[in-house]
């Protein structure tokens, strides 16, 4: 009976959305639960450190982590899992290339620190305190995590296996990755268990797609009614798809909304912010410089746009602190 | 921040390093022709051929910077001079996206630079590296290996480079004429 696969979960810098998918396998997370013994899961379940601590090494069959790693109680942690795990999974955007939270790498951890603590309008802090890692109070000692300098991807602190994708991973794929688990099916390590394919490869609006994209100027998908059966690059809405892995089946543009890029690149693309800048820049209409510069000033922040997931997995990883 | 100005424990002054990225038809030939021609200029360029300067992944300057550089030249053919047409019109618009995606994350623009130069402008190559290495004299070095470094010395343990794709092969096919 005890030797069922033992199945570990846990979540770092995420907003618990990956969590919320594993609950929307819905009835089959009855069969997962069947089929798997599950030792550590802090959301759903009481395990404690200690227990995992006092675990085996390479015990548990695998450990799926979500959320990127931001402080040294997130490194700590994924640092002891990956000990006890024989395979260790960056299940969502955040632990595969840095997610939302990396949005951050844009920015120093002091100027972080000091808008939250100080500038931010609804704060007020006129001692100017700020979080400390040790406090000591009528003898006793208050502790907390240090914050990292920087958003790291998983497999920026510690060897990753495999990665699903997604903001949030799909349950079908990790009701895919499951099954691959248990049957020991598995891809070569470090596969990234979605379909090796750009997204508008399996978008519904594939054959609207135009040879050469004409764009005169950028619309924000919430300024446009866009049309719900037209390629939105052709309607000169910033859609992800060309330089995205597919796999979601397109659930944002049947949503008539643009693929934001949360499954990162296909294996072929190194920096899928620098592949999607490549292609939407060299389709627009301008020849001028002007004009050029004109066109372009209509995406307004192209970090967020092109990087929305994946700046800490991109080569240039964070800002540098001053110009440089 | 930590600014490096010698290399290494060597002792060596600093040179700034510069990765050009020209295309065959204009200012690779501009830059042969300032060879033949044996104009001096500062040699701390190295330059990559590629066949059109539309066939510039913004990775090539991405993955340049992060192994090092201390700048990034692209050259290509004036406008309306393409050999394939409109190669450089792309260039140009990604020159200028990618231009705004580096300043936003605290690179200099002056470490970007696009020039035209024509197959006959020998003495424009050398004076755009020689400006283009005198600015980056002043900028002093950029060295994202080091700040990377550095960075992660914060971690328990330091992670060996993150296993990528290695586009350097991309790269070597570009640039095969």
């Amino acid at each position: 009976m005890s030797e069922k696969p033992k199945i570990g979960l846990y979540w770092c810098a995420s907003c618990g959305g990956c969590e919320e998918s594993v609950v929307d396998l819905a009835e089959d997370i009855l069969g997962v639960v069947e089929a798997v013994d599950i030792v550590f899961w802090p959301v759903a379940m009481d395990f404690k450190r200690a227990d995992v601590e006092a675990m085996e090494d390479g015990s548990i069959t695998a450990t799926l982590i979500n959320g990127a790693v931001r402080t040294s109680e997130q490194e700590e942690m994924v640092r002891l899992l990956r000990r006890k795990s024989a395979v260790v999974i960056a299940y969502g955007s955040c632990a595969h290339l840095g997610g939302i939270p990396g949005l951050a790498n844009q920015f120093d951890r002091e100027q972080i620190l000091r808008y939250v603590y100080e500038e931010a309008p609804t704060v007020s802090n006129e001692a100017g305190t700020r979080p400390s890692t040790e406090h000591r109070f009528n003898g006793d000692r208050a502790t907390l995590p240090s914050f990292h300098h920087a958003v790291r991807a998983l497999d920026q602190v510690i060897d990753v296996d495999y990665y699903i994708p997604g903001c949030a991973p799909t349950p079908k794929l990790l009701k895919q990755a499951v099954e691959a688990l248990l049957t020991g099916a598995l891809p070569p390590k470090g596969s990234v268990i979605a379909p090796d394919i750009a997204l508008c490869e399996e978008c519904p609006r594939k054959d609207s797609k135009p040879e050469d994209l004409h764009i005169e100027r950028f619309h924000r998908p919430h300024a446009v009614m866009a049309d719900p059966d037209t390629c939105l690059l052709a309607q000169g809405i910033v859609c992800m798809g060309p330089a995205t892995r597919g796999g979601c089946e397109a659930l944002c543009i049947k949503g008539n909304m643009p693929c934001t890029g949360c499954f990162g690149p296909t294996s072929r693309v190194r920096d899928q912010g620098a592949k999607i800048l490549s292609s939407v820049a060299a389709s627009i209409d301008a020849e001028e410089e002007a004009d050029i510069i004109a066109t372009l000033e209509t995406i307004p922040d192209p970090i967020g746009t092109f990087y929305r997931y994946g700046l800490p997995g991109s080569f240039l990883r964070k800002s540098l602190s001053q110009s440089s | 921040m930590h600014r490096k100005e010698e290399s290494g424990e060597t002792g060596v002054p600093w040179r700034p390093r510069i990765v050009a990225f020209f295309c065959n038809w204009c200012t690779y030939t501009a830059a042969d022709l300032a060879g033949v021609s044996r104009m001096k200029y500062a040699p701390n360029t190295r330059i990559i051929r590629v066949m059109c300067s539309g066939r510039i992944d913004p990775q090539f300057v991405l993955d340049a910077f992060t192994e090092g550089a201390d700048g990034v030249l692209i050259g290509g053919c004036h406008p309306g001079d393409c050999h394939y047409s409109e190669g450089n019109y792309k260039a140009l618009r990604r020159y200028h996206l990618l231009r705004r995606v580096l300043t936003g994350m605290g690179i200099d623009e002056r470490r970007f630079r696009l020039e035209w130069i024509s197959a006959s402008e020998g003495d424009k190559v050398k004076q755009v590296i020689n400006e283009m290495v005198e600015q980056l004299q002043q900028l002093g070095p950029l060295d994202l290996p080091t700040e990377r470094m550095r960075l992660d010395s914060e971690l328990e343990e330091m992670r060996p480079r993150r296993s990528v794709i290695d586009i350097s092969e991309e790269l070597k096919e570009a640039a095969h004429v």
